[in-house]
Parts: C-alpha cells; sequence; structure tokens
C-alpha cells in the first residue's frame, strides 16, 4: 500500500486537519509504511468470525442501563468557562451564513 | 519518615499513633516532590490547595475518632488524562493547555472520598499515545532509574513518580499496555483491571472500547487498595461493570499451591535475552511455590499490533473530533471562517503522533477500505479474544512478559512510529481481549534495569491475579 500526497490531502480533509507540506510528505511515508504492515491481516481466514465491537457486550454485568431521569447537570456558566469565545450565554463561532 | 519508601499500611499506622499528620505528610510529600520534578518532568502541575483541604478533612475526622477511609493521608498523582475538577487538565496536548474541567472524574471522586490526596497531574504522552512518554507537547518524562532513558508510556508521569517516591500510588490509563509497560520500565506494580472494572467517566477518550483506568505502586498490596477503592459500577458510564468488587486483601492471601498458570510460546520470541532471563526466574519462583506450569499456544497473538492499530486509530479518530476550538480547546488565531477555525485549531493544536493517529484512523474508516480494514480487525480481535477463552478453560493465569526489552534511551525509537508500535507486542492482546493484566516487578538486566512480569487471569478474576503477583512478590529471591 504506497499512499499518494493528493491520498493524504484527501484524509486530512475527511478528518479536518490542516497539514504543511512537510506533514503531507511525512505522513504519506509513514501511513504507507504502517498501512502495507496491516496488510498482514489478509494471511487470516475470518470468514463466519462475528466483528467484536465490545468487550463483554452480551455479559450481564455489563448490559445494565440507568433509569432515564432528570438529573443536575453543568451550569451553562461552567459549561462555557473553557471556551476560547463565547458570549449571551452561547458558544461563538466565526459567522456560518451569509445575508 | 521516609516518605520514598512509605505504604498505605505504614501511613495508616502513623496517622493512628500521631506520629504525623495528614497535613505535615502532604506538605511533606510537596516539597520532595518539587524537588525530584527537576529531574524527571514527572508532574505537569501541582494541585496543593486542593490536596491540603483533603488532608485537613482526614485529620478532622481522624480527630474526631470517625473512619478516615482506605485510602487516608495517601499522596496520589492522577496522570493528566483524567480530569480533575478545577484543576488543569492537558492530556499532554497544547491543544488543552489551559482547559480548567468544571467535573471530577469518578475514580477521582471515589479515592477522594477514600481519604486520597491528589498532589498532581502526572504528564504522559499525549491523549495517551505513545509507548515512551515522548510525545507529551510538555517535554519527554525521565525514567527515575537511569535518567537519559525514557519511563515508557504512556503513563509515564504516572509510573516515574511512585517509582521515585514522590507518590505512594497513582493513577494511570492503559488502551493498549500504557499502565504496564512503564511499570516495568520504572519497576513499580501497574494494574490493568477487566474492561468494565473502574468507571471511565472523566476519562478523556482515547480508544473508547480499550481505555481503561487503573493503578500504579510498589507493591501489589498497594495496587489492590487503590483498585479496590475506585472499582465498581457507574451509571455514568454505560460500560462499567455491575459485577461485586472482591475484597483482594483476603484473596491475596492465600497461599498458590493447585493453581495453573500457562506460558504462551509465542511470547517468548525475540525478547532481549536477560528479560527471557528474567521471566523464566519468576516462573521458577511460582513454581517452588507449588504452581503447575503448563506450555500453552495462543495462535493469534502475531496479529495483535496489527488489529489493535486499526480499531484504536479508528476510535481516535472519530473520539478527538470533539476537539475543535469550539468548547473547551484553543482556537487558531486564522480562523476566518467556521472551516478553517476547525481545520486550523486542529492543526495547530495535535502534535505530531495524535495526527498521525488521527489520519490513519480517518483512513481505515474511510468510503472503500472499511470492511479491508476496520472490520477485519474487529473479526481478528475476535479470534485474539477466542485464544484467552480457550487457555483460561486449562489455566488459571497466564504469564508472560511485559516488554520484549527494557527501558530504551531518550530519541531512540522517536522517529520510526512503526518500531515505537511493535513495542507494544505483549501487552496488546491483554487489552483488546478486555481481561484483567498487571506488570509486577521481576528482576534486573545486567545494566540495572527493571524486568516486569506480565500476570493474565479470565474477565473479573483480579483476585486471582492479585494472589498470585503478592505471592510471588513475598517470595521472589
Amino acid at each position: 500500500m504506497k499512499l499518494t500526497d493528493e491520498q493524504v490531502r484527501y484524509v486530512a480533509g475527511l478528518a479536518n486537519l490542516t497539514l504543511t507540506d512537510g506533514e503531507v510528505h511525512r505522513y504519506a511515508h509513514d501511513l504507507s509504511d504502517i498501512l502495507s504492515h496491516m496488510d498482514k491481516l489478509n494471511e487470516l481466514d475470518t470468514t463466519g468470525v462475528e466483528p467484536m465491537t465490545q468487550v463483554l457486550y452480551d455479559a450481564e454485568e455489563t448490559a445494565t442501563l440507568r433509569a432515564d431521569e432528570v438529573v443536575p447537570s453543568l451550569s451553562n456558566a461552567d459549561a462555557l468557562a473553557n471556551a476560547p469565545v463565547s458570549g449571551g450565554g452561547y458558544f461563538k463561532v466565526p459567522k456560518v451564513i451569509e445575508r | 519518615m521516609n516518605i520514598s519508601a512509605l505504604t498505605i499500611q505504614q501511613i495508616r499506622e502513623g496517622l493512628a499513633q500521631k506520629r504525623f499528620s495528614a497535613i505535615e505528610l502532604t506538605q511533606e510529600a510537596f516539597a520532595f516532590a518539587k524537588a525530584e520534578n527537576a529531574k524527571t518532568n514527572a508532574y505537569l502541575t501541582f494541585s496543593d490547595d486542593r490536596a491540603l483541604a483533603s488532608a485537613a478533612i482526614v485529620d478532622a475526622k481522624l480527630a474526631a475518632g470517625e473512619d478516615p477511609g482506605a485510602l487516608a493521608g495517601v499522596p496520589v498523582g492522577v496522570k493528566d488524562v483524567i480530569v480533575t475538577k478545577g484543576v488543569r487538565t492537558t492530556c499532554g496536548s497544547k491543544i488543552l493547555e489551559t482547559y480548567v474541567p468544571p467535573y471530577n472524574a469518578t475514580a477521582v471522586e471515589r479515592l477522594e472520598a477514600a481519604g486520597g490526596v491528589i498532589i498532581g497531574k502526572t504528564n504522559c504522552d499525549e491523549f495517551a499515545m505513545g509507548s515512551s512518554n515522548e510525545n507529551s507537547a510538555f517535554g519527554p518524562v525521565r525514567n527515575p532509574v537511569a535518567l537519559d532513558r525514557v519511563p515508557g508510556g504512556s503513563s509515564g508521569g504516572s509510573a516515574a513518580i511512585v517509582a521515585q517516591g514522590t507518590a505512594v500510588v497513582s493513577l494511570g490509563s492503559d488502551t493498549g499496555g500504557s499502565i504496564r509497560q512503564p511499570a516495568s520500565f520504572c519497576g513499580c506494580v501497574g494494574v490493568t483491571p477487566t474492561y468494565g472494572r473502574v468507571s471511565r467517566y472523566g476519562l478523556v477518550a482515547f480508544a473508547s472500547s480499550l481505555d481503561h483506568i487503573g493503578p500504579f505502586a510498589r507493591n501489589v498490596s498497594d495496587a489492590a487498595t487503590l483498585l479496590r477503592a475506585i472499582a465498581g459500577r457507574d451509571t455514568r458510564d454505560a460500560t462499567s461493570a455491575a459485577h461485586p468488587v472482591q475484597d483482594y486483601a483476603v484473596s491475596m492471601q492465600q497461599p498458590l499451591k493447585g493453581l495453573k498458570v500457562g506460558i504462551p510460546k509465542e511470547y517468548f520470541n525475540g525478547l532481549a535475552s536477560d528479560t527471557g532471563d528474567n521471566i523464566h526466574n519468576g516462573i521458577e519462583t511460582l513454581r517452588k511455590q507449588g504452581v503447575e506450569v503448563i506450555d500453552i499456544s495462543m495462535p493469534h497473538t502475531d496479529y495483535a499490533i496489527e488489529a489493535y492499530y486499526i480499531i484504536c486509530t479508528a476510535e481516535v479518530s472519530a473520539n478527538l473530533s470533539r476537539f475543535d476550538g469550539v468548547r473547551y480547546t484553543r482556537r487558531s488565531e486564522r480562523s476566518d471562517s467556521l472551516i478553517n477555525m476547525y481545520r486550523r485549531s486542529r492543526g495547530e493544536g495535535f502534535g505530531a503522533e495524535a495526527k498521525r493517529r488521527i489520519m490513519l484512523g480517518a483512513y481505515v474508516l474511510s468510503h472503500g477500505y472499511y470492511d479491508a480494514y476496520y472490520l477485519k480487525a474487529q473479526r481478528v480481535r475476535s479470534l485474539i479474544t477466542r485464544d484467552f477463552a480457550q487457555a483460561f478453560e486449562k489455566v488459571d493465569a497466564i504469564i508472560a512478559p511485559v516488554s520484549p526489552f527494557p527501558a530504551f534511551k531518550l530519541g531512540e525509537k522517536v522517529d520510526d512510529p512503526l518500531q515505537m508500535y511493535l513495542s507494544d507486542i505483549y501487552t496488546i492482546t491483554g487489552s483488546l481481549s478486555g481481561v484483567p493484566c498487571m506488570s509486577v516487578p521481576c528482576g534486573a538486566t545486567k545494566d540495572g534495569l527493571p524486568v516486569g512480569m506480565q500476570i493474565l487471569t479470565k474477565h473479573f478474576a483480579e483476585d486471582t491475579m492479585f494472589r498470585i503477583a503478592h505471592q510471588y512478590e513475598l517470595n521472589r529471591i
């Protein structure tokens, strides 16, 4: 598996990451290297094997859901305290809708 | 008092006999930790006010004749991926450099309710991604045993403070070996409990199907005491288990005669020779205690790294999408549009390894590759878990090395991510299957570098794991 710079830029777009040209070259090399290694999994026949998404997913111990009750949560001020920009009780972001 | 060698038991006795107060112990711990930190960079933030307030509560309870709790007065360090209300929690990342959480993790709440005194937050690889602690945005941690070497990762700071004695116990997190490997590199005990044994509420998510919180300590008993204090069902984490928490202190007193342990041959290929010698000596010590040692095979071991790095990076790319420059992370100054705010805040805020894993995860989940990589890896995960289930039909525990080699030099592997990933070979299988596993100190190499022996048992059999570790610790040469 050999990734091109163009493919790396496409994936960076999917991941919402700005990369420098240097990073693009570096990740094209690193990801190609790592993905080639991962091809080793194709040696295994996994026909009929269920994918495992969670540890002990069906076990009684982990199948417990809590009651759906309203409990106190963070205050508006606490929730906004770490925001880089906020105002009027809201998170503020750059303008999204053009008039 | 010699703070660097104190045990939980000694603190309990010292407080009861009024040889020192919790406040005095805390002040002494701070003086020592702050002086030592110049050497190791193991703490990122000290929490003086919070610690002194916790210690004052312990002293007040003692004065009133009340039970001050199982961890009363014990100086504890907490890995900086576990949130602490009002105390900065960076995850070792520039993107969260100024983040002050508005709530506590459940594990933090529980250890403080048991009288534990949090003296600071410990350095780690960025978002717990790494095997050497060199991926921290705030500089690497140095191994207190050999300052030119790494402490292991990602919970390098939590291992280092316990090894150097600036805290008695600490909390770390383990996704692919991040507790056991640094414990083995620094020569302390490190425990990854069963998946779901400890609530992850307040653990900043890295790979949710693999993340665990667990303890570091200088002896098995202290690790078991800390685990017991933080374990158990928590309604705020739907994956936390309702299974009853055992009284490990009682079960670990039982002798080992009659137990069977398995030695999987796949874990002894490519091992540094003096690491292997130490593990074999450890197995001999168990045999002398009456343990039956059986050779076993776990045929899918060799595929664990590949399956792990597909699953973990896929989950990383999803989990780290929450760091977007809006709610709690730094925002790029070049945020001229919404999409540029996301992309530039993330591009500037994340370090090289975090970006590498986000990219890898986004790739393996992307259109056309999902079945070939992610689904395939999940099927292989089933096979690896089946290996464990089959082994535990024959044996009570599995004994293996933790790492193929001891602590390596700072900078030695930093430019080769694939080599760094491959160093997790013996810890990843336990993470994928979710069984409890731990590292217990097991001798040293010719150069005096610690070696860790890994003990793995079936889901929720922490009692057997601690029993083997404790009896080994009592009888090792």
